[in-house]
């Protein structure tokens, strides 16, 4: 295979692991939802997320031109092999803590879409152009919930602040380029991500002032994702997501 | 109530690879085919029927999906092939398009017109989103995402009943 192939494979790939990581996060929240129209939200919205998953690991099936489906990405990989932003995979926490993420990502995803939508690989602008409408949708519901949890009671008001003190860390990997990144910015194919900050940014600060939440001072950060590697909590996620791959490897019904 | 048809523009390139298809009769079956969740709608009503082909391996089929996690595309699939085998027609096969995305502006007028009847309110931009059973104007939102991917849930401050409304997207 062309190393330009390699390189939109593997590109194809990490997006695909954004996608079906936080996609079976969110799924898990189905029947648990705090009242029924949440629970169909938070699963549709899975749905979304498993089915972006679903067409990026198909393209780099198609790119790897062998016997290998999409399958593979998901199920027959193990987690150093994920390049999944960590913030995806950390554990829902409460329902503040599931739709604070959630408010980030979809901010992130409305400004990263939209930019692939214009990639000069067609296929991964393609993609990009179905998810960047389902993204809008997704944000105005969470930035909505933003504003009743934030401007809400006390417990609620607490609740959501917290969870943005815990997310913040993570948001700095939304930024960083590596190498792989690096080569695909230049063909105009990947996205280059420090081009969206100060947007996302503006964007962010806006709602948390209408939320009257405080912007979160971090002096931490972390990132690895990318890299492969993970936290503690993307092991376990796997051993549920893939346990019957892995049980009986080739099933299929 | 008179009404001019008019054809979305983002769709007139798909009106005219069936106007200019030597396969009619196929395209005339699948309209046979409906959506699985709304089955009010064909594919080619809903947009999701995008080519139909033939090349020398058989029947190539063009679909668009709507949502990118829609479960019924699968069902969809099946359901074409097992209608042209009616025709004999069994070297079928169903691809996936993703460019351009589908959007319910490719709704037709006779299909928006379907599915009110069939109690779903049509998308609508920037206008008040109407009960399909007692045509008030006067709604609200209840869930913004419903029993499928598609559908958002409202109700009726009239009536008092509650709806499906299909999401502009």
């Amino acid at each position: 295979m062309p190393m330009a192939s390699e390189a939109i494979r593997d590109y194809a790939v990490l997006l695909g692991d954004d996608s079906l990581i936080l996609g079976h996060r969110l799924s898990e929240w189905c029947s648990r939802g705090p009242f029924l129209e949440e629970d169909l939200a938070l699963s549709n919205t899975a749905l979304d997320f498993i089915g972006r998953a679903r067409m990026f690991y198909s393209y780099a099936a198609e790119l790897s031109g062998s016997e290998v489906t999409e399958d593979f990405f998901a199920y027959q990989r193990d987690c150093r092999d994920f390049r999944n932003l960590l913030m995806c995979e950390l554990p829902n926490g409460d329902f503040a803590f599931t739709m604070a993420r959630q408010y980030l990502l979809d901010e992130f995803y409305c400004l990263f879409m939209a930019a692939l939508a214009g990639s000069t690989d067609e296929h991964l602008a393609g993609i990009a152009g179905k998810a960047v409408k389902e993204s809008g949708y997704h944000l105005r519901r969470s930035r909505e919930w933003m504003l009743r949890l934030g401007d809400g009671t006390a417990a609620r008001h607490a609740r959501l602040q917290q969870a943005f003190d815990e997310l913040w860390g993570y948001t700095a990997e939304f930024w960083l380029v590596d190498d792989l990144e690096g080569l695909l910015v230049a063909d105009g194919v990947a996205v280059d991500v420090g081009t969206l900050h100060e947007e996302w940014h503006r964007d962010v600060a806006a709602t948390l002032v209408d939320a009257t939440i405080e912007m979160p001072v971090t002096e931490w950060s972390v990132s690895g994702g990318r890299k492969g590697v993970h936290t503690e909590a993307l092991g376990h996620l796997l051993s549920d997501l893939q346990f019957v791959q892995k049980s009986y490897p080739g099933l299929e019904w | 109530m008179q009404s001019i048809h008019v054809v979305p523009a983002g769709d007139l390139e798909r009106q005219k690879r069936r106007r200019d298809s030597a396969l009619t009769a196929v395209w005339d079956l699948l309209d046979e085919v409906m959506d699985p969740e709304v089955p009010v709608l064909s594919l080619w009503d809903l947009g999701v029927l995008q080519d139909v082909r033939q090349d020398k391996a058989g029947l190539v089929i063009t679909m668009t999906p709507t949502y990118s996690g829609c479960p019924a595309l699968e069902t969809m699939r099946e359901d074409i092939m097992a209608k042209l085998k009616t025709i004999g027609c069994h070297d079928v096969r169903v691809e996936t398009r993703l460019s351009p995305a589908w959007t319910t502006d490719w709704l037709s007028a006779s299909a928006r017109q379907r599915l009110m009847r069939h109690g779903i309110s049509p998308p609508v931009i920037g206008e008040q989103v109407a009960c399909p059973q007692c045509g008030s104007l006067v709604s609200e939102p209840v869930s913004e995402f419903g029993s499928t991917a598609c559908k958002a849930l409202y109700r009726c401050k009239e009536c008092l009943e509650p709806f499906d409304y299909f999401k502009p997207l």
